[in-house]
Parts: structure tokens; sequence; C-alpha cells
């Protein structure tokens, strides 16, 4: 499994592919990816940092409906809001363009991406906040404080939302990494001036010698392993604090 | 005791995700769905009408049942191996084993296209041992070991999972018994894993089908539908056939799916 990462991070820096390390070692390719794909890191950051704080705001309040809703429209929504993730991206990316193409300034944007990057991503956040929403003690907390008088502004800012913080962290870093790297979504959605570091690396591979992809992939690689690190380390941390 | 101002409070707190989710995605479906009946209604059965698209249908099925297949044998193997062994590597090899989840599948094309493409480790390898440049990247071969990539880390994690919780203590009587490796593996592993078996299969196939940027990467001569439904919609501008294909990939998808979580409830998805 890791023959392939090492091959193509090791081929990043060979003056020569076909002739391996015999032809010497260069930063030559990775200069160059820098000056033709740099702008792709950044943007490609923004929109997933976009995508945590969207599906932050807008989750967090749904996650809570689900979780105290005992009615059948709510276990029908948490259903509908999944369909995204069953459904391939090519058909929700179609759709978004059959509605929303012909709205020039929004299709030539970068919010474009992001709303596929919410629709597709959210049902993870939500996932992950209503199972924290529905545990027991926290209910019981929240039934005392209504007890106790605490309104629901009270309730919500200052009982559960520092209950389910390490959820939210938990499903914060999960939205950045599949943000950063979706593809079949953002392919369709992306014009020249909004391309990702997923789109990007597409056209490197197309359109650029083999070595300045793997130069390029050895980039996307630096971006994404720390992420996953952190995101294993979240999800020890969420196990530990509630273990008991 | 009920949270008293929380029912209404509940209706107001969904409002956003109901807003956004209708404008951006029911909307959209709905006219996704309509599209191709504005030609025709026979347009939405043009994935089996026509030789291509059903061709490019078949191909996509066979691989992703392969593909499936494969990776549950290996995985399954890999996966309970892992679980019954612990040794000091263990967490790092797993970790390391799962990683590719996390890969766009571009990212998976190209390695493909490193280790078999026209420059690729393994031509070059098999013409200086005198055997002609072997290039698989852009055929079959080459796909398959892309998906299956992309597919093992998922059957491994469930596998291993799943055969930690799977009761020693019948293991145990069995071979107190007089059982040999074989029935074991056969009358309680295959059993007892059988769920897992179900809803991952169900989830990579699923994904198989979906999967569209190692197709595109790989730019194959083994043509599957979402790379159809891609060259529709933009090469031929075809956006009625590009809806209709849709369409049926995504009720594919969507009933491989529903199939997994009916064997295993919410974690189906990775949720």
């Amino acid at each position: 499994m890791l023959g392939p990462v090492v091959l193509s991070v090791s081929a990043g820096f060979m003056q020569n592919y076909a002739l391996g390390w015999r032809g010497g070692f260069t930063l030559q390719w990775l200069e160059e990816v820098w000056r033709g794909y740099g702008s792709t890191v950044l943007s490609s950051i923004s929109i997933a940092s976009a995508a945590v704080i969207c599906t932050i705001i807008i989750g967090l309040p749904c996650a809570y409906a689900l979780a105290r809703s005992r009615r059948a429209w709510a276990s029908w929504f948490e259903e509908l809001i999944t369909l995204p993730v069953a459904v391939p991206g090519l058909a929700t990316a179609l759709a978004l363009i059959l509605v929303y193409g012909e709205f020039r300034g929004f299709r030539q944007h970068a919010a474009f991406i992001l709303v596929g990057h919410v629709i597709f991503t959210m049902p993870f956040m939500v996932r992950v906040l209503t199972a924290a929403f529905r545990r027991r003690e926290l209910l019981t907390m929240e039934e005392a404080a209504a007890t106790l008088g605490a309104s629901f502004q009270q309730r919500f800012l200052g009982i559960l939302i520092p209950a389910v913080l390490p959820a939210i962290l938990s499903g914060a870093l999960m939205v950045f990494t599949l943000s950063i790297g979706e593809f079949n979504l953002t392919w369709m959605l992306h014009t020249p001036l909004t391309r990702t570091l997923p789109v990007g690396l597409a056209d490197s591979y197309a359109s650029m010698r083999i070595e300045i992809g793997s130069a390029y992939t050895f980039v996307f690689l630096m971006v994404v392993l720390p992420l996953l690190w952190l995101m294993q380390w979240s999800e020890r941390l969420l196990a530990k604090r509630y273990a008991h | 005791m009920a949270l008293p101002t929380a029912s209404r409070w509940q209706r107001v707190c969904a409002v956003p995700a109901i807003v956004v989710f209708s404008a951006f995605w029911l909307l959209p479906m709905v006219r996704l769905l309509a599209l191709p009946a504005e030609k025709a209604w026979t347009t939405y059965f043009i994935v089996l009408t026509d030789a291509n698209y059903l061709l490019s249908l078949i191909n996509t099925l066979v691989l992703s049942l392969v593909v499936t297949l494969s990776s549950l044998v290996l995985g399954g193997a890999v996966g309970v191996f892992l679980a019954r062994h612990h040794f000091a590597a263990r967490p790092m090899l797993l970790a390391a084993l799962t990683m590719p989840l996390s890969f766009p599948g571009v990212i998976i094309g190209f390695f493909v296209i490193l280790l078999g493409g026209r420059q690729g480790l393994i031509p070059s390898l098999s013409d200086a041992m005198g055997w002609g440049r072997w290039t698989f990247a852009y055929n079959f071969v080459g796909l398959f070991l892309a998906y299956v990539y992309f597919s093992l880390p998922r059957a491994i994690s469930a596998y291993a999972a799943a055969a930690q919780s799977i009761d020693r203590s019948l293991e145990e009587s069995a071979r107190t018994l007089g059982a040999n490796q074989w029935q074991i593996v056969r009358d309680i592993w295959i059993p007892e894993l059988a769920p897992t078996t179900l809803a991952c299969g169900a989830i990579i196939f699923a994904t198989a089908m979906g999967a569209f940027g190692t197709a595109f990467t790989l730019a194959s001569k083994f043509e599957v539908l979402p790379i159809t439904i891609y060259s529709e919609f933009t090469n031929y501008a075809n956006f009625a056939f590009a809806a209709s294909l849709s369409i049926s990939l995504g009720l594919v998808t969507w009933a491989a799916l529903a199939l997994s979580r009916r064997g295993a409830g919410p974690t189906a998805l990775g949720l």
C-alpha cells in the first residue's frame, strides 16, 4: 500500500523518472509546481475552512433538532441529507450546474464549489453531532437546567455547545479532510480561475511531465497527511472523553 | 420530562439546514430527474436501449463486482490477521494500510501510471528482462488495481474491527471437537463476519460504480459509466442523456447502499 506513495514522492525529486536516481536529485519540479499550481493550495485550504464554518453553522442546530425530535419528519430528513453521499458526486454536480449554471457570477466564483462541498460534507458533520447530542447525560443535564429556569439560549450556549466541543472538532477535521480531497464534484464545478488541489493534480497529470505530477503529489500529501494524523488523534480524544 | 420551550426552538434550529439542502440539492435533483422527460419518456431507459451505453454500464458493473470480491477476500484475510495478532508495529501497519482512504481518486490513478504507464516502473523492468514493455495502466488491469487500492483499506478496517468481536470460545470449542482450520473459516468466521461482508461489500461496490477521478486520470480504453456521463455532458453538451445516465448510476449506488444499511445500521457510508 505504501509502495506507490514512496514511488511518487521520490519521482518528484528525480531529474528524470525514466533514469531513476542515476539522473540525479533536483528541486526544479517542486519550484515549477509552486509557480504553476501554488494558488491551488491556498484556494483548497480556503474552501475547506469555509466548508467547516458553514457545516458547523448549519449543521449544529440541525443536529440538535434531529437529536431531540421524535417526529417522523426528523428521521426522514436525516435520511434525506445523507443522499448526496449515496448518489455519485457527478450527478449532484450536474444537477447544480443545470439549475445554477446560468448565474454567471455565481458559476465562476469559488462559492459554487463551496456549495457542492457543503452539501457533500454536511451529513458527516450532522451524524457526529447528532450522536453527541443524543447522549443520555446531556439530556439529563439539559432537563435539570430547564427545571432551574435556564432559557433555551442559556442551555444551548452554556451546556450543549461546551459538551459537544470534541464532536465539533472531530466533525470539523472530517469535513476539512473530505473537502481538501474532493474531486468528483469539484472537477465539474470548477472554472479555470477556481481550481482546487485535486483539480490541479488532475490537470498536471494530464498535461505535464510525470516528474511534475509527482512533485505536485508530494505537495498534496504534505497538506493531507498531517490532517489524517490530527483526525486519528481527535478520534482517540473523543473515545477517551466519552469512555466513562 | 419534556423540555418546555424545546419544540418551538427545535423547528427553528432545523430551518437553515432545510433551506440550504432544498435549494442546493433537492431542487437541482428534481430538475435533473425531470430533464430526460423533456426530450422523450424513452430517454430514461437510454442506458439499456443504446448499445454503447449498455456496454459502458456492463463494463462498470463487471469491474465493480470483481473489485468488490477481490477486496473482500484480501481485506478479510488481512483484517482477521490484524485482529488476531498483536505486535509492536500493528497500529502503524493499520494506519499505513488504511491511509489511502482519504486520497482522491486522481492520485491513485497517477500511482498506477507511475507503476504501469508508458514510462512506468514495471514496463521498464519487464523490458529489461527481455519480456517486452508491459504497460497495463490504461486497460482493465490498471483500473482494477487502482480500484482495489482504494477499496482495500475500507475492507481491512471493517474486518479488523469485526473480527475482534468474534467470540473466541466458539473457535476453541470447534478446535477441541476436532475441526480443522478450513472448517473453522467456513463454519465460524464466514457466518460471523457475514453482516460485515454484506455492508462493506455494498459500500465498496457503490464507491467503485461512482468513482470518477481514477478513471479520468487513467483515460482508460476500458470505458466506465462515470466517464461516459462526463463526456456526454462536456464534449457533446447532451444534457438530457447525461442526466438520464446519472439517474441510472445513482439508482444502482443508492440501492447498493440501502442494502448495506439493512445489514449494518447507520455505520455504513463511514458516517
